[in-house]
């Protein structure tokens, strides 16, 4: 047994001090002015998330806690995302109204702060056991993000259908976890490596486990064919929430799954490849198909996220380090164009009253030039369009797919994103070229923040695309070198 | 010797009460002849030197499972005698599935076999000469402290979102007060009225609380029927009663 001082409890820094300003802030909003209680509440939220962003770059690097958790190159990495993708989804929910009016509960900010935690443990997990607890902790919160809108029908749908169905996926992973410790007799990664390379043929049980760990991950990513929930919780939940839901824990579940699949079960890759590649190919083009008839701009963000999660595990299929480099460029752009293209949906309110038609946004470049040129930005670059993000971000997973051989997986991915193409550019179209409806109300300016500056970033991708690419492979290198 | 004795006496206790648990009429006797076997159970593993288990056992199930049991026996109106009239009916397919787990189990069991040299092994491991509570406290509070305390944020959690999710903080919530409950006398809250035949209590004043209690804070019609007693009269009038 490790004796205390493997405790090494300084890599867990940021998560611990995460947790205890989580904690002072849910406490203070409690005592604070009603009126003053939304926005102080962000504004602390953000300033703990900016806190354990400088802690992330800080903490050292090591294993600790008697081996469930890890803090490397490519947990810093993933952290820092998931932070920046919670970051602002936070600051799209300061001039967030339930009506015309009435604030959001302080409790949400908060929330998506132990949210993030969550996602943070997930991250840096080298144990199944803290794989769960972190998993379980991001999506409990989620679970309430979702159904935060009470007053709202669609948000207790959301937040109903995101529980009942969550909760059976990590039901099946929790068996696919039992499954796995009971083949193997451990649950930290580098026990699973050696416990698989001892053994001549891999018993069908670990497989089986496996097989259930990674449809509990799918479901978190949205994955075809554990898609069903996107598109009904990423309308029904308020649009903050969604961004949030959008971003954060999806780069949580990719950390797990490339940990758990490239780490631990790296030596049977040529058994789960298969699957993998399947599913991968299966969001492409139902992400690409699905999107077409769609009206309601939330709903056609989460078919395209669905998309989105398809290329993106193209990398962990192609099983080798410029794979993982490229998914982890992938996710980077991702997260940029997704909490642009959220912060332009957020301000879309006539009256005081969100809208979500994309008919709504008729004649945009009219009536908002600026807005219309960043969701017009971020729609080119989900499409794939070169210079900006969206296209680089293609275009390493396809090379890296490429190079491991799967041609007919890049094929696939080269005929869905052009399928795809078509609704990024007709919301393009709407906005450019239809004559214009009633204008929107003016934009606050957090959302003309978020919307601002990721639209620069991502149009300016390439300028800082090679420092990117030299983290981005020290991560992948520290996960699968 | 003495603790053979002290095994016989608790397996017998403890087979009593769990047949007087499905045996006996009334449910709360059920649910206190379950909470004896409990206690019975916990000694078996003070035998077997588990004492954390022991522990564990009576303050989860005793302290928590089955007095929520009780409540729920107390508090809902279940007629218990209705829900096992079809008892004797389908006595005889109770009992071949009862046959049938017998068997299953014991297709299970006979195929295990223990090792000689670990037949008259210790039930409880000795990990580096601690107790029970002592190895456990080492594994859950510095080993695995990280995931013990994300579990406490889970239940934080959980406890934010059941507030967040059902307080509605309404004008007219009705806040417990507790110096209010203090002042409060049988006169202002208890009121008797002889209600003759054929005539309810809204020609007495009304299914309200009596005036002067909580009323005058609480909003109208947050109470009850929101039912003005002249319209509910006219009603009845109309109708020739």
């Amino acid at each position: 047994m490790a004796v205390p001082s493997l405790l090494n409890w300084a890599v867990a820094l940021p998560e611990i001090a995460l947790a205890c300003m989580g904690s002072v802030i849910l406490v203070l909003g409690v005592f604070l002015q009603r009126g003053k209680r939304f926005s102080s509440v962000v504004l602390l939220s953000v300033a703990a998330l900016i806190f354990t962003a400088f802690l992330v770059l800080l903490a050292p690097s090591g294993v600790g806690y008697s081996g469930t958790f890890v803090n490397d190159t490519f947990a810093r990495f993933m952290n820092l995302l998931v932070i920046v993708g919670a970051g602002c989804a936070i600051i799209l929910s300061v001039s967030y109204r339930v009506d015309k009016n009435t604030p959001l509960p302080f409790e949400i900010p908060v929330l998506m702060l132990f949210s993030t935690l969550g996602a943070m443990l997930m991250v840096s997990s080298i144990n199944l056991m803290a794989l769960f607890v972190g998993l379980e902790l991001s999506s409990l919160s989620i679970y309430i993000l979702c159904a935060a809108g009470r007053e709202n029908l669609l948000s207790s749908e959301a937040g109903l259908k995101y529980f009942i169905l969550g909760s059976f996926a990590s039901g099946l992973l929790l068996y696919g976890v039992s499954l796995v410790y009971g083949y193997t007799g451990t649950m930290e990664y580098s026990g699973l490596i050696s416990a698989i390379r001892t053994v001549d043929t891999v018993p069908m049980g670990l497989v089986v486990g496996i097989v259930f760990i990674l449809v509990g991950l799918c479901f978190k990513l949205s994955i075809v064919p554990f898609h069903m929930w996107t598109p009904d919780v990423y309308q029904g939940s308020l649009t903050p929430v969604t961004a949030y839901m959008s971003v954060a824990p999806k780069f949580a579940a990719f950390a797990l799954l490339l940990r758990v699949m490239l780490e631990s079960f790296g030596t049977m890759a040529p058994r789960w490849a298969l699957l993998l590649e399947a599913v991968s190919m299966l969001s492409m083009v139902y992400g690409a198909l699905a999107a077409i008839p769609q009206s309601n701009i939330k709903r056609l963000m989460a078919y395209s996220s669905i998309g989105h999660m398809g290329y993106a595990m193209m990398g962990l299929v192609a099983d080798s380090v410029w794979g993982v480099q490229a998914t982890l460029i992938y996710l980077v752009a991702y997260l940029f164009m997704n909490s642009g293209a959220f912060a332009c949906i957020s301000a879309m309110r006539k009256k005081g009253y969100e809208v979500f038609d994309i008919a709504d946004l008729a004649g945009l470049s009219k009536t908002d030039p600026g807005m219309a040129a960043a969701l017009a930005i971020f729609m080119f670059s989900m499409a794939g369009v070169p210079p900006l993000a969206g296209f680089f971000g293609k275009f390493v997973v396809f090379a890296a797919a490429w190079q491991s051989g799967f041609y007919g997986l890049v094929f696939v991915a080269v005929i869905s994103s052009v399928i795809g193409a078509y609704y990024y550019l007709r919301v393009v179209k709407v906005m450019y070229f239809d004559t214009p409806v009633q204008a929107f109300d003016h934009p606050a300016p957090s959302l003309v923040l978020v919307f601002g500056s990721m639209s620069i970033v991502t149009v300016l991708f390439v300028a800082f695309l090679g420092p990117l690419m030299t983290v981005a492979q020290q991560a992948a290198v520290a996960l699968a070198g | 010797m003495i603790a053979q004795l002290f095994f016989y006496i608790f397996v017998g206790i403890l087979l009593f009460s769990a047949a007087m648990v499905i045996t006996v009429r009334n449910p709360v006797h059920s649910i206190l002849f379950l909470i004896l076997g409990f206690f019975n159970a916990a000694g078996l593993f003070l035998i077997a030197g588990a004492e954390f288990l022991a522990m564990l056992l009576i303050i989860v199930y005793v302290g928590a499972i089955a007095v929520l049991f009780l409540f729920v026996v107390m508090m809902l109106d279940i007629d218990f005698s209705s829900l096992r009239e079809g008892a004797q009916k389908h006595a005889a397919l109770g009992l071949c599935l009862g046959l049938v787990l017998l068997l299953e189990l014991w297709m299970a069991l006979s195929h295990w076999k223990v090792l000689p040299t670990d037949s008259n092994a210790s039930l409880t491991t000795n990990v580096q000469h601690l107790t029970n509570t002592e190895a456990l406290g080492t594994l859950v509070y510095t080993h695995y402290v990280l995931l013990f305390q994300a579990c406490g944020i889970v239940l934080l959690v959980a406890m934010m979102g059941a507030i967040t999710l059902t307080l509605r903080d309404h004008s007219t919530s009705r806040r417990q007060n507790v110096a209010r409950q203090h002042v409060r006398k049988a006169a202002d809250t208890l009121e008797l009225t002889t209600v003759q035949l054929g005539e309810s209590v809204i020609e007495h004043g009304g299914v309200l609380r009596p005036k002067g209690s909580y009323n005058e804070i609480a909003a109208p019609g947050s109470y009850g029927l929101d039912i003005k007693e002249s319209e509910y009269l006219q009603n009845k009038e109309e109708k020739g009663e």
